[in-house]
């Protein structure tokens, strides 16, 4: 398991090289990565990550701990920044292997389901000299319901 | 002596990002009114607890929840990760 937060950008496709490494058993790789989205109206200036330091790095590896219990997986890897980041920059990646797709798919959708609302991060939009706080929508306090 | 951290807007409508305090609180929702009572910028960021979160000793807890032996609290609104 490699949880990782930090401020810097990662390099998604060397991630994902070094994740596969060395397990032929593991039959499927599923990532996801997500994007800073520009606002509809296009003037998102940028998206600014806080985080709980000293909080984060537990409650992801308890989420990373509550996938491998409940999938067959080989590896997890959860990577989060924070910090000031533009529309069209990586915000965060996991991946998941597993010897079959089934239980990758859906370990990988339960990790993000988790991160959404129980890792300790916030969101601030910067728009034109302006800055709000991102809510949290109630669908992603649901999405916990599924698992 | 008990560490108290805030994040998000309840920092911002505090003020600081942590402080020390000492209390005799014995539950979380305790420590809240005794903040509450010290300034109004308390008053402001705790107006609707259902709005906040609280996290003891960097697990997820609850308002109700006992401060035996904790030594950090946070409070923050809902997370916002992925």
């Amino acid at each position: 398991m490699k949880i990782v937060v930090q401020e810097a950008p990662f390099d998604f496709a060397a991630e994902v090289e070094e994740f596969g490494q060395g397990r032929a058993d593991m039959g499927a790789i599923v990532t996801f990565t997500g994007v800073v989205r520009d606002n509809d109206a296009g003037d998102l200036d940028a998206m600014e990550i806080e985080h709980y330091p000293g909080m984060t790095q537990k409650a992801l590896e308890k989420i990373a701990a509550d996938a491998s219990a409940r999938w067959d997986l080989g590896d997890v890897l959860i990577i989060h920044r924070y910090g000031r980041l533009e529309p069209g920059e990586k915000i965060m990646m996991v991946a998941t292997s597993s010897p079959h797709r089934k239980d990758a798919f859906e370990a990988a959708d339960f990790l993000m389901d988790y991160l959404k609302s129980r890792a300790p991060f916030w969101k601030k939009e910067h728009t034109g000299g302006d800055a709000s706080w991102v809510d949290a929508k109630d669908s992603d306090e649901d999405a916990l319901n599924r698992w | 002596m008990m560490d108290i951290l805030y994040f998000a807007w309840v920092r911002e409508r505090i003020g600081v990002p942590r402080e020390t305090v000492t209390t005799e609180a014995k539950t979380v929702n305790e420590l809240v009114q005794e903040l509450i009572a010290k300034e109004e910028r308390y008053a402001a960021a705790f107006a609707d607890i259902s709005a906040l979160r609280v996290a003891l000793d960097q697990d997820l807890s609850d308002f109700d929840a006992p401060l035996d032996g904790v030594r950090e609290v946070a409070f923050f609104p809902p997370m916002t990760g992925g």
